[in-house]
């Protein structure tokens, strides 16, 4: 197989498009102190709900605008029993994994393995004809342009905006938020949803673009986990949590590589090892973080950041 | 410019504040002045509206109002400088600043922010994280950002406390041309000389109610009188034993836990003794008995223990977050504290459980999970846990939250087990209680035990005026 | 709380999971009616399908075991899936032993065995990057899955790949002799069974009735507090953590040694996800885990029929059961709240 840089370079850009708009979406959530696991079942209820609307009303628009409805409903599950009601996230975010998971698999069922709308690619006039760039950056589907502005996007939300502001001061103290009038709750409840719509937004991008169709298994799961692995590996801040994305997309399209390259080893092992590598990057971090050897963990503490402070508590107003 | 009448707040069956009334005037400094537990946090929370009133008016402007949200406090200019500043660490100090305001434009607010830092000589770095700054660099921002949002009544809870002398005087400085701007401020202090270096009138809070109100100049003796409601001499106890053999020997330790941590404390106690720890909350007590107890580890010096761990005990000031399991039963708990083998019947503890239930008067079974019993069913629970082969009990203060006949009878349990071989040490705020129950008595100031002595040497006069710190020097 | 409270919480949630998801069903032009029959038909009408029910309920019950000590103990343990892939490597690894010259009895034992000691490392494996390296368990947990599910892939494609041509369908079946018994006309074993029962019972005991499982109650409910008494919690919570490993792991062991005779690449079934569920809607307790065990392993086993005589996806059974632990967290937090006096 030939490998020509821009070649490689989109197709990174595809394959991590959807993994970006989770993993940022995330990002929003628990930058407001709310943890949302659930990130697995939601893109996969996203991918089933964005291809059979879009199968059905033969519109990949309509199928974007239910894949992201589906994640909002998703995020808003959560906010009510997770935040308004107090129990705990990380349980409410594992039964919903779990539930949207086989919920996708169950309705989709009838849509399984048929031909349905996928995005087309858009070229964008001139730049597209840039050389090198224009393959790479500019011949893209929707989606992935998308995903490319949303990393500014969300960067430039967070941290210039006045919204952004009160968002972050949600997750790091709600009793100041509550002292400056303003309703911490109502903050973590609109960035669950509006977080959980991008994840649903994702799982549509896989099954209107870059695994086009529907199928049980679609061929996105675990990718969810990655997403919320990448939150932490990029320590909150959107810019480091899409270069992660990017660095997986690189290690999932090396395994399909190579696994043209090493034939002895089976190509299952290729498709599998991204995910415990990806992992364990995480983990090495983490682990790197809290040793006291200095020299040793200079570098390591440029990539990692510290959680927001109120990140998965529930907060009860007095 | 604002006015309380009669304020009132009820926590269940508890009275926290009993008919409160008082005014601030613009362009005044009015001092509130009260131990611990006088109801001055009661007072404050209901002014910011985190709780409401049960009873009394609130006036602005001879308006009557409802606070029912922080909000509302916002909007009539009630601005808060809290003890333990509720910003964002993580945050730069711009966000911060920024952090509540309506306007977002962070070059316009970087001007503002570089404006006020100058009007009252601060040095703050935008650019900084929260978290690099020194408690008073904290209340500095604070203190301006609630300028910027046009706070007019400002109240601040214990400002001085763990900042530098010279943040001090800026911060003094800062009030007092806020008040020459014509701002209504609230300074709530244990301190008497910041009251009387600052304040143009004073009100003392005891026990939920108005115990004085001086204006300036104002007499000390009579505030230190209102403020600790100094009773006929009330004697200490006899001490039954002669301090014998020592226990536990502290030397130079020093932490950083806390909000003072320690500073090089040394000292010895023996066994026979009745330790009582004096002073302001949060003055190095609570770590004092935790690195005693050996929940915490000194950042240098180093602890004796002359017992085993088995024979301590530890009771801290939230029993139920704190000290006991909520989710466990009274029985569960007994079992836990007592040697025993691996298997447990419907039969295990039964028997003592029956009988500390019994001994103790605690109103409940052995099988009531014990979140359900109430605070002075608590306390006697964890003293019907230390067995009898404890030697040396810790205590955070042992009588919080309980009414007088359950204080007495903890108090008289506990000198009753008291023999020669055994020591108590606690922490109160309550100068009486101290006083009353403890055969030597180590003040604490700043983290360091500024007065160490024998309770019949000493008295209310010196012992007050060390916990204010006033004359922090050893006599 | 009184039994009566107790029975009305178990109908609300019932109710409200049931509704939801019949609303569902007629909405899709589906009876829930015939759904329901076809459910029951397909999991306890007949002896064959009741072994059937009977073989998930096996291991979803040693898996929920497993959780009861991690979740007492106040930890979040997601490796559930690790571990037992990792008891059914281990236990593969001694059956496929030659030349031991050790009766099958004892081998089979002796793979049981490792199957506890592997899934325990693996799950003390998880409880180390907790306590000393300070890894979430929740992502500890997952990435130990992920690399479970990597060797145990590389493994039947690789060192102990099938004679001639290496399959996704797992590796070559044991010799006959080192299956678990199991009588004519039955799909299940009764040692596994036997098993199974002594397991829960022990896990019951441990929990409610030893000085160590009121240390491990101690130890999740107040950490803190817990130190008064004497507690660690940090090597309390690893202990605890072994211990769930190494039940998920008997858990492996039992799949291969009693179900498949041999390693699969799809060994855990997912049964350590499932488990999650059951003790959650358990409410963390001990009594209602093997009934609820029970009835995820009947939906389970009933819904294979759903594609074959409805073409409905065999997935609705995760649907209802996610349902049912929705609505149980849902219900909870309204009573919590109700009794905060909202």
């Amino acid at each position: 197989m030939e490998i020509s840089i821009p070649s490689l370079v989109a197709a990174i850009l595809v394959m991590a498009a959807p993994l970006v708009l989770a993993a940022l979406g995330e990002t929003l959530t628990e930058k407001a102190g709310v943890v949302n696991l659930s990130l697995d079942g939601t893109i996969l209820l996203g991918a089933m709900s964005g291809f059979v609307i879009a199968s059905e009303s033969q519109s990949a628009l309509f199928g974007f605008i239910a894949a992201a409805a589906t994640g909002a409903t998703v995020g808003a599950v959560l906010a009510v029993i997770g935040v308004r009601l107090g129990q705990s996230q990380v349980a409410v975010g594992f039964a919903l994994t779990f539930l949207c998971r086989d919920l996708a698999y169950f309705l989709g069922n009838p849509y399984a393995r048929q031909q349905g709308p996928q995005l087309e690619t858009l070229p964008i006039p001139i730049l597209s004809k840039i050389p090198f760039l224009g393959e790479a950056f500019f011949s893209h589907s929707l989606i992935v342009y998308l995903s490319l502005l949303a990393i500014p996007g969300c960067y430039y939300f967070l941290y210039r905006t006045r919204q952004g502001l009160i968002l972050r001061s949600a997750g790091e103290n709600p009793d100041g938020c509550w002292a400056r009038g303003i309703n911490p709750l109502r903050v973590q409840i609109i960035y669950t949803i509006l977080g959980s719509s991008l994840v649903g937004l994702a799982g549509g991008a896989f099954s209107l673009a870059v695994k086009p169709g529907w199928g049980h298994p679609q061929g996105c799961e675990g990718i969810g986990w990655i997403a919320l692995a990448l939150v932490i590996f990029g320590g909150w801040n959107p810019v480091r949590v899409a270069a992660g994305a990017y660095f997986f997309g690189l290690l999932q399209l090396l395994g399909i590589y190579f696994q043209d390259y090493f034939t002895t080893i089976p190509a299952q092992i290729f498709q599998v090892a991204p995910f415990p590598l990806m992992i364990f990057a995480l983990i090495l971090i983490n682990l790197g973080h809290k040793s006291k050897d200095r020299k040793l963990t200079g570098w390591i503490k440029l990539l990692s950041g510290r959680p927001p402070k109120w990140l998965g508590k529930n907060y009860k107003q007095a | 410019m604002i006015e309380l009448a009669e304020i009132s707040k009820n926590f269940g069956r508890v009275q926290a504040l009993h008919r409160v009334s008082l005014k601030v005037n613009p362009g005044s400094i009015h001092g509130i002045i009260g131990e611990n537990g006088a109801g001055k946090s009661t007072l404050m929370k209901i002014l910011t509206g985190f709780i409401r009133k049960s009873g009394g008016d609130f006036f602005f402007h001879s308006e009557n109002i409802d606070l029912n949200s922080p909000k509302d406090a916002r909007e009539i200019g009630i601005g808060m400088l809290y003890q333990e500043p509720l910003d964002f660490p993580q945050l730069s100090v711009l966000d911060n600043f920024m952090a509540g305001g309506t306007d977002f434009s962070p070059g316009n607010q970087r001007t503002i922010l570089a404006k006020l830092c100058n009007n009252f000589s601060f040095n703050l770095n935008p650019e900084n994280k929260v978290e690099e700054l020194t408690i008073g660099e904290r209340q500095q921002l604070e203190l301006m950002r609630l300028i910027r949002d046009g706070a007019k009544i400002l109240i601040l809870d214990e400002p001085t406390s763990g900042i530098s002398e010279k943040q001090q005087e800026l911060l003094f400085n800062a009030l007092r041309s806020l008040k020459d701007d014509g701002a209504a401020i609230l300074l709530v202090s244990h301190k008497l000389e910041e009251i009387e270096l600052l304040c143009d009138e004073v009100t003392v809070l005891r026990h939920g109610k108005i115990a004085g109100y001086q204006k300036c100049p104002f007499d000390r003796e009579k505030m230190l009188h209102a403020m600790f409601d100094i009773l006929p001499v009330s004697q200490p106890p006899a001490i039954k034993h002669i301090a014998g053999e020592p226990l536990l020997n502290f030397h130079k330790i020093s932490s950083k836990t806390g909000r003072s941590g320690l500073n090089s404390v040394s000292t010895t106690i023996r066994s026979g003794e009745v330790v009582g720890l004096a002073g302001v909350d949060g003055s190095g007590q609570s770590v004092f008995l935790k690195s005693a107890f050996g929940l915490l580890q000194p950042d240098s010096g180093s602890i004796s223990h002359l017992l085993e761990v088995k024979t301590r005990a530890f009771i801290p000031a939230d029993r139920l977050a704190e000290g006991l399991i909520p989710g466990l039963t009274i029985r569960e708990h007994h079992i836990l504290s007592k040697e025993s083998g691996p298997i447990i019947t419907s039969k295990s503890g039964l028997a003592k459980t029956r009988d500390a239930i019994k001994t103790y008067s605690i109103k409940g079974t052995p099988e009531t999970e014990i979140e359900n019993l109430s605070g002075g069913n608590l306390q006697r629970l964890l003293l019907s846990l230390i067995s009898a082969d404890i030697q040396l009990i810790l205590m955070e203060n042992p009588t919080r939250g309980l009414d007088v006949q359950s204080a007495a009878w903890t108090w008289k349990h506990l000198h009753s087990r008291l023999g020669a071989e055994e020591a108590i040490i606690f922490a109160s705020p309550d100068l009486e209680e101290i006083m009353e129950q403890s055969t030597r008595i180590l003040v604490f100031y700043n983290g360091s035990i500024t007065l160490d002595t024998q309770t019949k040497a000493t008295d209310y006069q010196q012992l007050s005026r060390a916990v204010t710190g006033e004359d922090s020097q050893k006599q | 709380m009184s039994i009566i409270l107790q029975l009305r919480r178990i109908v609300m949630i019932t109710v409200l999971a049931l509704g939801a998801v019949s609303l569902l069903l007629i909405l899709l032009g589906i009876s829930p009616l015939t759904i329901g029959i076809t459910l029951t038909k397909g999991s306890i009408f007949s002896w064959l399908k009741f072994n059937h029910v009977l073989t998930i309920w096996i291991p979803l019950l040693l898996c929920s075991c497993g959780l009861l000590f991690t979740f007492r103990a106040g930890l979040w343990n997601i490796g559930v899936e690790g571990q037992v892939i990792c008891g059914a490597i281990g236990a593969t690894l001694v059956l496929r032993l030659d030349n031991t010259g050790l009766p099958p009895a004892a081998l089979l034992s002796f793979a049981l065995f490792t199957s506890f000691l592997a899934g325990g490392l693996w799950g003390a494996l998880a409880g180390l990057l907790k306590t000393r390296g300070g890894v979430n368990e929740i992502f500890g947990g997952l990435g130990l899955n992920f690399v479970a599910q990597g060797v145990v892939l590389w493994l039947i494609l690789g060192p102990w790949k099938r004679a001639g041509m290496a399959s996704m369908s797992g590796t070559d079946l044991f010799p006959r002799e080192l299956w678990m018994w199991i009588p004519p006309g039955w799909r299940v074993a009764p040692a596994a069974i036997v098993l199974v029962v002594i397991v829960f019972l022990l896990t019951g005991m441990i929990l409610n009735a030893t000085r160590f499982g009121l240390k491990i109650k101690a130890a999740g409910f107040n950490p803190q507090a817990a130190r008064l008494f004497g507690i660690r919690p940090d090597l309390v919570g690893f202990t605890a953590m072994s211990i769930g490993g190494g039940l998920a792991g008997l858990a492996g062991g039992v799949q291969v040694s009693c179900v498949y005779h041999r390693l699969i690449p799809s060994i855990s079934s997912s049964y350590g996800y499932l488990a999650l569920l059951v003790v959650m809607l358990a409410g963390y307790k001990v009594t209602p885990v093997p009934i609820i065990c029970l009835l995820f392993a009947c939906l389970a086993a009933g819904s294979i029929q759903l594609p074959i005589t409805l073409q409905i996806d065999s997935s609705l059974s995760g649907v209802i059961q996610g349902a049912l632990v929705l609505s149980g967290l849902l219900v909870y937090g309204l009573q919590q709240r109700k009794s905060r006096g909202h």
